[in-house]
């Protein structure tokens, strides 16, 4: 690990200590959780009844602030056409997606205004992005965090299902900067439970994370080793999930209500509770065999029965896409379930009792009961963000779910990045002109598994302009993805007989266009701590400490080399350079380092000097080949 | 100050040439992952994956060896060791991070480690594409593709899916044989036969699965 020591003197970060603290938090479609770990102990921040479970539910009036959590469920059975729930399926989702949805949102849902963006939902009067109603649960979440912990929070890290794609991933970051978070990184939803898992139990070995959640499944195979955390293969379905069983149950009512002859007729606050009551009737059928539940239309309410063996065999179909995933996930990583020394369960989901005898008839083992399935995953993110702020021991060592590509003619795919790769990953592939004096070619950048560019989800079209003519086939146009710790993907395009390049940050297709955040950043509360220009000030201070803390290592090391009034000028620039990045100017940091560095210069050329000299008499070689390992 | 413990991979190497460290502009040997003087990570350099991972360069690296280098260097230079750190080191890990992780998926499959050290000896192979010309091999995929199309139920397909499996292990020790005796002729056809065997593989599971859904 690095372990950080100042020297005598030498004074840390500028404000290191009012910075505010980082929690893990698990933004989830039915169930929000925030966790604070300390020591490597996460814990998870409860309100004063001791509830962790913060539901993802926003309700909007017309006039005051959104409300979240369990007052906002209470309101949706007064007021249900101004509530929302389930948000997360909508993250990054264009108005196509939801429409492959099947209709099956209780909302308004309109396109979004740039062409290709997110949807909108009206709620209120008003239309409002996915993005800013998931900033106002991460909102409630960061307000739990710092009532629980009476501080400031002000960095997080956050989950999001190991099958998000790049767009789900961007709105998910996105919300938490309307919210007023730095996002420290985003996180695997299984990965982080068998982080919390594994350290909790000193697990060792591979170990499967079942995950199914409200809205989405995920199903990761990691490697558990000597505090190495190695994702071996990854798959899922980012619109899987309970709410899937829910629309089965509900549907059933209203098969059995059109056979009472009842009329079906529903605006879209009914739709609401109808999946209301479809929800109630599974989780009591995991309790109890059979029961008898309303469905509240019209003035003509209905009386429906159902059972367990009903039940199961309304959402056997979605267990089993779950378990077909698994077995994919299983052949990807080229091991059969012999190998998998325990199957974590993660998701409230795993509750019902059909997910449970799948998955040990799946993997001839019961699954391991002994951690909070709705919890797991926010204290792995805690343990994350304690990791990422204050050192850890344990290493992350995560993958790409989906493979990323680039349109070909013919409209296929070429896969660039296959999925399952380890991130972060840069690769490059080199692509040719079709015809002779071609000068523009169109690049088009895509986000799954089949071989037509139809089938997979769009993600970014950019132009590479300026191309000499030459005849067909000559240009080399070197395409480069990378893909950070996050996931998240940039493209950049270098013709290489030329060397014109071009470097497109990945803009999803389906997310926000700049005006929309912009409006949004605007409209957020915490917009003074979240705005560009505190973040790139922050930054800057990041670097002038940098800058400092090497200064004070070169001058610890060669300030022999320094004439009196030489070290005399370079410690008062370096005063300087102190006392800006103590000031709230980022053009007078700047300034400040730049003025540093050109008195530094002579200082370093005399650095660099006295290495070779020393390189050269051997002497000192042994010494400095021990320092450099 | 950071102090800083390091893989000791080069340790008993002689130093290499020096550079100037971006962040504190001193002399630092050209091979060093941080700065010697100042911690601050350095960018990767261009070397062949082998040597990033501090291995040498054959066809025979005990897996484990690979993977205690690959998580050894990983624990100093991933991302998560850089978040409250500037964005230059940020970038910089991430580079380094992207080159260990590419370095690890060739090396840790032994039909990419393969053809990555017949490319390394000057012997570099067709890409994707392009045609093979060996008519023997052409000749077995024919047969065990038209077997594969007969097959329709599980049994006879699991009958071809252990005879290849037989094959592709038998394929590998061959490799293994061929690297060993410095027979870089054999060891191009054998990575050829073993990228066909692989491909087999896919089609196979893509068969199961079309069988298995009554297809």
């Amino acid at each position: 690990m690095l372990l950080e020591i100042h020297e005598p003197g030498a004074s840390p970060l500028p404000h290191a200590d009012d910075v505010g603290v980082a929690v893990g938090i698990d933004l989830g479609t039915t169930n929000t959780v925030v966790a604070y770990a300390h020591a490597g102990k996460p814990e998870a921040l409860r309100d004063p009844d001791g509830v962790a479970l913060i539901p993802s539910i926003v309700a909007y009036r017309e006039s005051s602030q959104a409300t979240v959590g369990e007052e906002a469920r209470r309101l949706l059975l007064d007021n249900p056409h101004n509530v929302v729930s389930s948000i997360k399926r909508l993250m990054g989702r264009g108005i196509a997606d939801v429409k492959a949805l099947g209709g099956t949102l209780p909302y308004i849902v309109e396109p979004g205004t740039g062409k290709n963006s997110m949807v909108q939902l009206r709620i209120a009067g008003k239309a409002r992005s996915p993005v800013e109603i998931s900033a106002e649960i991460l909102r409630a979440a960061r307000a739990r965090a710092e009532q629980a912990l009476g501080r400031t929070v002000d960095r997080a890290v956050i989950t999001v299902p190991a099958y998000f794609d790049d767009a789900a991933r961007t709105a998910t970051r996105d919300a938490a900067r309307v919210a007023g978070l730095e996002v420290l990184r985003l996180v695997n939803e299984p990965t982080a439970a068998a982080l919390a898992y594994g350290l909790d139990k000193h697990a060792e070995g591979v170990f499967a994370v079942y995950d199914l959640g409200g809205g989405t499944f995920d199903f990761s195979l990691l490697r558990l080793e000597k505090g190495v955390f190695q994702v071996l293969a990854t798959g899922g379905d980012a619109a899987l999930g309970g709410d899937d069983f829910d629309h089965a149950v509900a549907e059933h009512f209203l098969a059995d209500r059109k056979a009472q002859g009842k009329p079906l007729a529903m605006d879209a606050g009914e739709v609401k509770l109808a999946l209301a009551s479809a929800r109630l009737a599974k989780e009591c059928l995991s309790r109890q065999a059979e029961g008898v539940w309303s469905l509240d239309i019209g003035d003509l309410p209905s009386r429906h029965r159902l059972d367990v063996a009903g039940l199961e065999g309304l959402i056997a179909p979605f267990v089993a896409r779950t378990m077909a995933i698994c077995r994919g996930v299983l052949a990807d990583a080229g091991m059969g379930v012999d190998g998998v020394k325990g199957v974590v369960l993660v998701g409230g989901s795993t509750r019902v009792p059909l997910v449970r005898r799948e998955v040990e008839a799946l993997f001839g083992q019961p699954p391991l009961q002994d951690i909070d399935p709705d919890e797991v995953v926010a204290l792995g993110a805690a343990l994350q963000a304690e990791a990422l702020t204050v050192g850890s021991d344990t290493l992350l060592l995560d993958v790409t779910p989906l493979s990323l590509g680039i349109e070909t003619i013919g409209g296929l795919v070429e896969k660039i990045v296959p999925r399952n790769t380890p991130i972060p990953v840069s690769l490059a592939q080199e692509f040719t002109t079709y015809q002779d004096s071609q000068t523009g070619m169109a690049l088009h950048v895509v986000q799954g598994e089949r071989e037509k560019v139809e089938d997979c989800r769009s993600l970014a079209r950019f132009e590479l302009l300026g191309i000499p003519p030459m005849t067909a086939g000559a240009a080399r146009i070197k395409v480069s993805f990378s893909v950070d710790a996050d996931g998240l993907l940039t493209v950049s395009a270098l013709e290489k007989t030329t060397g014109m390049s071009q470097h497109v940050e990945v803009k999803p297709s389906y997310g926000l266009d700049d005006a929309a955040m912009e409006r949004m950043l605007r409209d957020s509360i915490e917009h003074a701590a979240s705005d560009m220009s505190e973040r790139l000030l922050t930054e800057a201070r990041v670097d002038a400490r940098r800058v400092t803390l090497a200064l004070d290592a070169a001058l610890s090391a060669d300030g022999d080399l320094l004439a009196g009034h030489e070290r005399h000028q370079i410690d008062a620039a370096r005063t300087r350079l102190v006392l800006a990045a103590e000031g709230g100017d980022r053009d007078a940091i700047a300034a400040a380092m730049e003025g540093l560095e050109s008195i530094v210069k002579p200082f370093a050329e005399k650095r660099m000097d006295r290495g070779i000299r020393q390189a050269l008499t051997g002497v000192e070689v042994e010494r400095l080949a021990a320092k450099i390992g | 100050m950071s102090k800083i413990e390091l893989p000791s991979a080069a340790a008993q190497q002689p130093p290499g040439p020096l550079t100037p460290c971006w962040s504190c502009k001193g002399p630092v040997d050209a091979r060093a992952l941080f700065c010697h003087t100042c911690g601050a990570v350095q960018p990767p350099r261009g070397i062949d994956h082998f040597a990033r991972l501090a291995l040498p360069a054959m066809f025979e690296i005990p897996i484990a060896d690979l993977e205690r280098r690959y998580f050894g260097f990983q624990r100093y230079l991933h991302p998560d060791r850089f978040a409250v750190k500037s964005a230059k080191e940020k970038a910089i890990s991430q580079q380094q991070a992207a080159a260990l992780n590419e370095a690890y998926e060739v090396l840790k499959n032994p039909l990419t480690r393969g053809a990555y050290l017949l490319g390394l000896k000057g012997n570099p192979l067709p890409g994707d594409g392009q045609t093979v010309n060996d008519p023997e091999l052409l000749m077995e995929a024919m047969e065990t593709r038209e077997a594969l199309a007969d097959a329709k139920d599980a049994a006879s397909l699991k009958g071809i899916a252990d005879r290849a499996r037989g094959d592709f292990e038998t394929a590998q020790r061959r490799l293994a044989t061929a690297f060993a005796e410095d027979d870089l002729e054999g060891a191009r056809r054998t990575v050829l036969r073993l990228r066909y065997l692989e491909k087999f593989r896919d089609e196979l599971r893509a068969r199961a699965i079309n069988i298995a859904q009554g297809k």
